[in-house]
């Protein structure tokens, strides 16, 4: 029943979950093929943390319908926590105990036979790269050491589905580029990794889907390149050096927002070369001076800030003066 | 493996996990053995001259030795499981929990792994400050089969006041609050019959002291040791302890199975 190609590793539909008189998650779905990394970005407190919690069995949903590998999380939540692993925000591992008294620690209670959490416990010692520390106890890893560690403990079960909650927040570069090795070849060997991430490059680099999450909704959902392509063409800058020509500039091109503190005008573009030529030269012949140009081409930060709400909207949404779109942003919250 | 099978394997598993922690945090674990081994020198040689002197026939530090171990017993017992509040806050507070709850485990296994381990604890130091009580010159007129039921009574003792501890740990915020919460136990001890005879304090007191569960279970111990009639001090002993141990147990797996719904980041 599970483990077919084109399976889906989860699915969550309509989840609803209030804290009190606080709706945290309003009717989210998500869908996750077997074998896929699947991204939920969102800023903090958009409820990714909560998600990752209800449907790793951690808190139950006031409402709607989760599976796991075709597994129910209310109803089944034992054959749920059977295929999970959940590496959360907060290092899960045993700070008394050393790095290999973890990972056996994970082994015994996985029910594996001595023989088999032994040689489990070697090779995700080799694999995550901390053979030599196996034996000091954790008070003596770095932040980078104890993540690792904290990801080996999850893997020691062979889990076939994987929630990363912020796996790689407070991490330095060297450490993250690992962790990003990891999970794609954890995903590569079939398993299904939901992601929960703030940083938009990440959600790049790893996921085949992307949702954005913004208070507890899944206000936009794709490929990275469809999302990007929500967006298109990016933006001209314009920066100039004084009221008047900001002013005179806008009057000319009404589908650009303008910035009156910081002098800017946005002007949508698609980024060629004749549309830019055709711009500077249209401000020329009225004389107007612009001082400098800048052209920013579309990435998911602009997807991120156009979906999530709470941001200045530039020239796509053509007509809406940066003030209306910074209080909407406002009453939005 | 059958559903018993599982909750025996991972309770072992806990409990190991447990002990492991007890022997890499020396310095609490030698505290709380050390600490009623402390006030057992200090209440024989330092307060035990003039103490022993108001003790009525048996007179003198002999008498009070004779006297306080059974207050000291029950010491021992109140300060181990400060250790069992703490261990289990600090679990409960850390990340380690959720793995936990996300793993096919038996649930209860987390609890039950402390429960034992501290179990352990509270007898291997009940053991040293009796060693040390004879070293001392204690001497009891209770034959073997009055030691086998003050050990049995401590036991049960123990067990009620652990499962107290566990459900401190759980209802407590911080593991500050978990370790503070249990001193409470240890002032109990010195407001009972443990140190000395109730008859000796102001009225109010007094009540105070004769109705809490201490002085029942001090009393009945100190009767077995002493070859004294027990009368029903043990009944009243053995009631609270099973009060205490159903009250705390059916509390901190309330306590345990809420956490799951509170959280909110």
């Amino acid at each position: 029943m599970t483990g077919r190609p084109g399976m889906r590793g989860i699915v969550a539909t309509d989840v609803c979950k209030s804290f009190g008189n606080n709706l945290v998650l309003d009717k989210v779905s998500l869908a996750v093929d077997e074998g896929t990394i699947f991204a939920l970005l969102g800023p903090n407190g958009a409820g990714k943390t909560t998600i990752v919690r209800i449907l790793s069995t951690l808190i139950q949903a006031d409402s709607g319908d989760m599976r796991i590998a075709g597994h129910d999380v209310v109803t089944d939540p034992d054959g749920v926590r059977a295929l999970i692993g959940v590496t959360g925000q907060f290092s899960a591992v045993d700070n008394l105990l050393t790095g290999t008294e973890n990972l056996q620690l994970m082994a015994d209670l996985r029910h594996l036979s001595p023989d088999a959490g032994r040689r489990r416990v070697a090779e995700l010692l080799e694999q995550f790269d901390l053979t030599d520390a196996a034996d000091n106890l954790l008070s003596t890893y770095s932040g980078g050491m104890r993540r690792r560690l904290d990801l080996a403990m999850t893997l020691v079960g062979q889990p076939r589905v994987i929630f990363l909650d912020e796996p790689t927040t407070g991490l330095d570069p060297r450490s993250r580029l690992t962790m990003w090795e990891i999970v794609r070849e954890l995903a590569a060997a079939g398993v299904t990794i939901l992601l929960t991430t703030q940083n938009l490059d990440e959600a790049d680099q790893l996921a085949g889907r992307i949702a954005v999450l913004d208070q507890g909704r899944i206000v936009a959902e794709g490929t990275p390149e469809e999302l990007k392509n929500r967006i298109p063409g990016g933006h001209v800058r314009l920066q100039f050096a004084g009221p008047d020509s900001l002013r005179q500039a806008a009057g000319l091109l009404p589908a650009s927002t303008a910035d009156n503190d910081r002098l800017v005008l946005k002007v949508p573009a698609d980024g060629t070369v004749d549309s830019l030529r055709q711009l500077l030269d249209g401000l020329h012949q009225e004389g107007i001076a612009a001082e400098r140009v800048s052209i920013h081409t579309s990435d998911l930060d602009d997807v991120f800030l156009a979906v999530t709400g709470s941001h200045v909207v530039h020239g796509l949404e053509a007509g809406g003066s940066d003030v209306e779109s910074t209080q909407e942003g406002v009453a939005a919250r | 493996m059958s559903t018993l099978a599982y909750t025996v394997s991972d309770s072992r598993v806990m409990l190991r996990r447990n002990l492991k922690h007890q022997l890499r945090y020396p310095s609490m674990t030698l505290m709380l053995i050390g600490m009623p081994i402390v006030l057992l020198l200090l209440f024989v040689y330092v307060f035990g001259g003039q103490l022993g002197a108001g003790l009525g026939v048996h007179q003198g530090r002999g008498a009070y030795l004779d006297y306080v171990v059974p207050g000291l017993m029950l010491v021992t017992v109140a300060a181990a499981v400060q250790g069992t509040s703490i261990m289990v806050a600090m679990d409960m507070t850390g990340g380690i929990i959720d793995r936990f709850r996300t793993m096919a485990i038996a649930r209860a296994s987390v609890l039950t792994g402390h429960v034992l381990g501290s179990f352990i604890q509270t007898l291997a130091a009940m053991g040293i400050l009796i060693g040390v009580a004879f070293a001392l010159g204690f001497r009891s007129a209770g034959g073997a089969l009055a030691w086998l039921a003050v050990l049995g009574l401590l036991a049960l003792i123990a067990f009620a006041w652990i499962w107290l501890a566990v459900a401190l740990g759980l209802a407590a915020k911080s593991v500050e609050t978990a370790s503070n919460t249990p001193m409470i136990l240890f002032l109990l001890v010195f407001l009972s019959s443990g140190f000395v005879r109730t008859n000796t304090m102001p009225v109010g007191l007094r009540q105070f002291a004769e109705y809490q569960p201490f002085s029942p279970m001090v009393d009945t111990v100190r009767g077995l040791l002493t070859g004294a009639p027990v009368g029903d001090h043990a009944i009243v002993a053995i009631a609270w302890s099973i009060g205490i141990a159903i009250a705390s147990y059916l509390w901190a797996i309330r306590l345990y199975n809420r956490r799951r719904a509170a959280d909110p980041t």
